[in-house]
């Protein structure tokens, strides 16, 4: 099967301080790779070299098939990354957030009438505005938006975060959804139980290395 | 997508959210009309007024344009929208361009009370080609300052204490707008006995300006945004 990540000895420094000292991670297409370890373990960094955010200082590989040291531009337009905010204009209600987001690469009404149909947008929430919303709601607007961009990776930082129960009910949903349309997926979660039941692997990340569960 | 496309989407995304919070029409124009009456009232003497009208009008864009500048990226910065846009790859000289088109059409809007506000407090009489001259003046000092105060706001955006961090970079690089903007209301205006004709070598000043930080911005926004 195709690898749409394929990291290896990657180093990469942040602040002046070590995040990544040598991580070998494939996740092929189609896959659910959980990420999990301690606060400071290096998840968020893993996920933002694969974002093509976060330069690699030593070690390289692939995302998407595009380097990591040297397309790091082309990455980015291809993942989409929910990090600890949403991205949302405030002001905007949720059809106009998503529009402009469908703008910026040039997607169809008909595409953001069927991402906001499978995020669960459409109806009476789709002219609220964003700054009305719930917090899980905001999070089901954000994936719609990343909907749109035709992320081919979906890259999520612990999706779970400041939700209610409800509002991550509502992010397994949505995920068990992407998971099942095939989209290829690493999520790093404090929330093992839930998102361990979402993933086809679990991978062990400390010190800045994996330290289980890395490569296939 | 071309560059020209997201550019006008984000400059319309930005006029939408301006037209749904009404943040402008508001506060900042009140706000604006009212700093025009309190130099009324400072200066009450017609004579003094009509003379310096033309540098009261800029001014008052200027103060104006700091909160419009810092809205526009209090917007972007709420929920991580600005982030997004570069974490998703969205050219960043579309970001700028699109966000600089937006201030202006807003700065512009504002310009045009101003005036209006200027002619009936203050008494400026213009002639035909005064007006033409003021309208140019407007335009020309408008691109500009739409241009450096998105520069200038992307800057800021991330900084600690940017509410403050703002005007004092905004402020000394406008500089140069302010005095050719109001050299060249003064002539289109007749202030002090000026021609019109004296007033053309100063919106070159401000056709340059606008050019150079149209072309800085479009170069230097993304590296800044970033850091």
């Amino acid at each position: 099967m195709e690898n749409v990540v394929e990291l290896r000895g990657v180093v990469a420094v942040l602040g002046g301080f070590p995040a990544l000292a040598g991580v070998d991670l494939t996740v092929a297409r189609g896959e659910v790779v959980l990420l999990q370890g301690p606060n400071g373990a290096g998840k968020t960094s893993v996920l933002r070299v694969c974002a093509g955010l976060l330069p690699v200082e030593r070690g390289g590989g692939t995302v998407l098939g595009m380097d990591v040291t040297s397309q790091r531009e082309a990455i980015r337009s291809r993942v989409g990354l929910l990090g600890h905010t949403n991205g949302l204009y405030l002001d905007l209600t949720v059809t106009q957030n998503i529009r402009f987001w469908a703008s910026t690469v040039g997607a169809t009404t008909e595409e953001v009438a069927a991402a906001m149909a499978r995020m669960g947008l459409d109806g009476r929430l789709a002219s609220v505005r964003a700054d009305r919303l719930s917090a899980g709601q905001r999070r089901r607007c954000a994936l719609a938006s990343m909907l749109v961009r035709r992320a081919e990776l979906w890259l999520l930082d612990e999706p779970h975060a400041g939700l209610d129960a409800a509002g991550r009910d509502e992010i397994d949903a949505v995920l068990r959804d992407a998971v099942s349309a095939g989209a290829t997926v690493v999520v790093s979660s404090h929330e093992l139980e839930r998102a361990g039941a979402l993933a086809s692997r679990v991978v062990t990340v400390d010190g800045g290395m994996i330290v289980d569960g890395g490569t296939r | 997508m071309n560059r020209r496309s997201v550019a006008v989407a984000v400059a319309r995304k930005d006029l939408a959210v301006e037209a749904g919070s009404r943040v402008i029409v508001n506060q900042v124009a009140p706000f604006a009309l009212v700093v025009m009456v309190m130099f009324a009232f400072a200066l009450d003497n017609d004579g003094i007024l009509q003379r310096v009208a033309p540098g009261l009008v800029w001014l008052a864009t200027l103060f104006s344009m700091l909160v419009v500048v810092q809205r526009s990226f209090a917007v972007e910065s709420a929920d991580g929208a600005l982030d997004a846009l570069r974490v998703a790859g969205v050219d960043p000289a579309a970001i700028f361009l699109g966000k600089s088109a937006a201030l202006m059409v807003q700065l512009f809007a504002l310009e045009v009370v101003l005036v209006c506000a200027a002619f009936v407090l203050y008494g400026v009489e213009p002639t035909a080609a005064g007006w033409a001259e003021a309208f140019v003046t407007m335009v020309a000092a408008t691109v500009g300052l739409g241009f450096v105060g998105t520069l200038y706001g992307g800057l800021a955006a991330g900084a600690r204490g940017r509410e403050t961090l703002l005007p004092l970079l905004l402020l000394p690089v406008v500089a140069p707008v302010l005095i050719g903007a109001t050299r060249a209301t003064e002539a289109a205006f007749g202030s002090g006995g000026a021609s019109v004709s004296e007033g053309w070598p100063w919106i070159g000043l401000l056709a340059v300006f606008a050019v150079i930080f149209g072309a800085a911005g479009s170069v230097a926004f993304g590296p800044l945004v970033d850091e």
